[in-house]
């Protein structure tokens, strides 16, 4: 029956309505994930520039660890082998698949933007943290008032790309039966055989996010333009 | 001006980069309100001398003696910031906060490390611009002032801090020809306020006529170790200096 329908009424009827609730995952799943992955990065990043060996080397572990493996595989892990691990111990840690795909995400995009955090702090001119110690800050009020503040607008493009690249991963969590986006148009399409119409849809979905997220990136950038040019 | 009470007492001050000796044994004494000019070559150790004064170089041995509190190698960190609250430091391309106005430039520390209350650091700030001759820029971004205003902006801003001792390394060295004598003039207005200057430079008629003694430093001779040839007043180090690489020196400007 369904196959009659013009592309419109198709769309209309029982796409757009079944892909609305995998969008609301999709769109969960980045907002959650990219703030955990910000905060988490910017940990990262800090720890990384640290004075303590050990916790620049533990960063140093971290940030290769996680973009030295593919994050589909540490989706299964979280998923499927974590779990066993913790059972060894007499520990009950189940995740659910959305908790999961929160867990992965965040972590694998927390080592991305650490670097670009970081990159970022170390392109602020020495004289900066110079002439903030000549004044009296300590190392913790140079970083956090001076040199954090002068870095925002010059990471705000890779950190765009990275959260760009984030949206569209959250589209490998499908392989834990999470019904986001992408899981709901691979349903939709195989139920209906009306593969095309489907993961346009889809593809429209993912579009929409990471254009959003450019305009507010690039409306964050202008009004810092106007606040000294930095 | 001057009084007898030595505000800053160096002894054998040392300073290696590497396997490089920078400064070499250097001591000196330096009383309150005087200004102190160090004349000397490139590479001859007088900006990292001023940099040790105030530990943002931390000098390999030796020791500071500000007042009565003794500064060395060893001294903990969060001495060393309370410490440089009172060590005003402006430097050769003015570093000034970009992301922050003229205002938050020189507020900015007096709120967040001496804890002033905010109309007392605006007050400050003021009454510094008013001096410098920027009251009117006050809203600006750094960006938006030339070299000199930003040059008079930092030295408002370290004035802030109500420092006892003033450095400038260098201070009028990044700017162009016809901006120069605006900054001098606020420093030369510093000077006769009593304040206690060191002052690295190159403008050799500024130095002959605001210090009260020259330090000539020379590294030219002593290859690995920048050390006081010299000193003594301007008259006598600009006119009858008794070392020949002061001599050598001075002939080549």
């Amino acid at each position: 029956m369904e196959a009659e329908l013009s592309f419109w009424a198709f769309s209309q009827t029982i796409i757009l309505p079944r892909l609305a609730g995998g969008m609301l995952v999709t769109l969960k799943l980045t907002f959650i994930s990219g703030v955990f992955g910000l905060i988490l990065g910017m940990i990262l990043a800090l720890l990384r520039l640290s004075q303590i060996k050990i916790l620049s080397w533990f960063s140093l572990f971290y940030i290769t660890l996680f973009r030295g493996t593919p994050l589909l595989l540490q989706i299964l892990f979280i998923y499927f082998a974590l779990p066993t691990i913790f059972e060894v111990y007499q520990i009950n840690m189940v995740l659910d698949s959305f908790a999961a795909g929160i867990l992965a995400l965040s972590l694998n995009s927390a080592a991305y933007l650490a670097e670009i955090f970081r990159a970022g702090i170390l392109s602020i001119p020495k004289g900066q943290t110079e002439a903030a110690r000549a004044l009296g800050f300590s190392r913790h009020q140079t970083m956090y008032k001076i040199i954090i503040p002068q870095t925002y607008r010059r990471i705000i493009p890779p950190v765009v790309n990275e959260l760009s690249a984030l949206t569209k991963e959250t589209s490998l969590v499908s392989v834990i039966s999470l019904s986001e986006l992408l899981y709901v148009t691979q349903r939709i399409g195989s139920k209906y055989l009306r593969v095309w119409e489907v993961y346009i849809w889809a593809a429209l979905g993912y579009l929409l996010i990471v254009v959003a997220l450019s305009i507010f990136a690039s409306r964050l950038e202008k009004r810092l333009e106007l606040k000294g040019g930095v | 001006m001057k009084s007898n009470e030595v505000i800053l007492k160096i002894s054998k001050l040392s300073k290696f980069f590497g396997k490089n000796e920078v400064l070499k044994d250097i001591s000196c004494e330096i009383t309150k309100g005087e200004v102190v000019v160090i004349i000397g070559p490139s590479g001859s150790g007088k900006s990292t001398f001023l940099r040790c004064l105030n530990y943002l170089e931390v000098p390999t041995s030796g020791e500071v003696n500000f007042k009565g509190q003794i500064l060395n190698p060893m001294t903990p960190e969060h001495v060393l910031d309370i410490y440089r609250t009172k060590i005003g430091m402006v430097f050769q391309n003015f570093n000034l906060f970009p992301h922050l106005t003229v205002l938050e430039n020189i507020t900015l520390a007096p709120l967040t490390v001496l804890n002033v209350t905010r109309d007392e650091a605006i007050n400050r700030a003021h009454d510094l611009l008013k001096r410098v001759g920027l009251i009117e820029k006050i809203d600006a971004y750094p960006r938006d002032l030339s070299g000199g205003q930003q040059q008079r902006v930092a030295i408002a801003r370290a004035l802030a801090m109500q420092p006892d001792v003033m450095l400038f390394d260098e201070a009028t060295s990044a700017l162009d020809p016809e901006l120069v004598g605006d900054v001098l003039k606020v420093m030369r207005d510093l000077a006769h306020t009593g304040m206690t200057m060191i002052i690295v430079t190159h403008e050799m008629d500024f130095a002959r006529e605001v210090s009260d003694r020259v330090i000539f430093s020379d590294r030219v001779i002593f290859m690995d170790g920048g050390l006081i040839v010299e000193q003594g007043a301007p008259q006598v180090i600009f006119s009858t200096p008794k070392e020949q690489r002061t001599i050598d020196f001075l002939k080549k400007l």
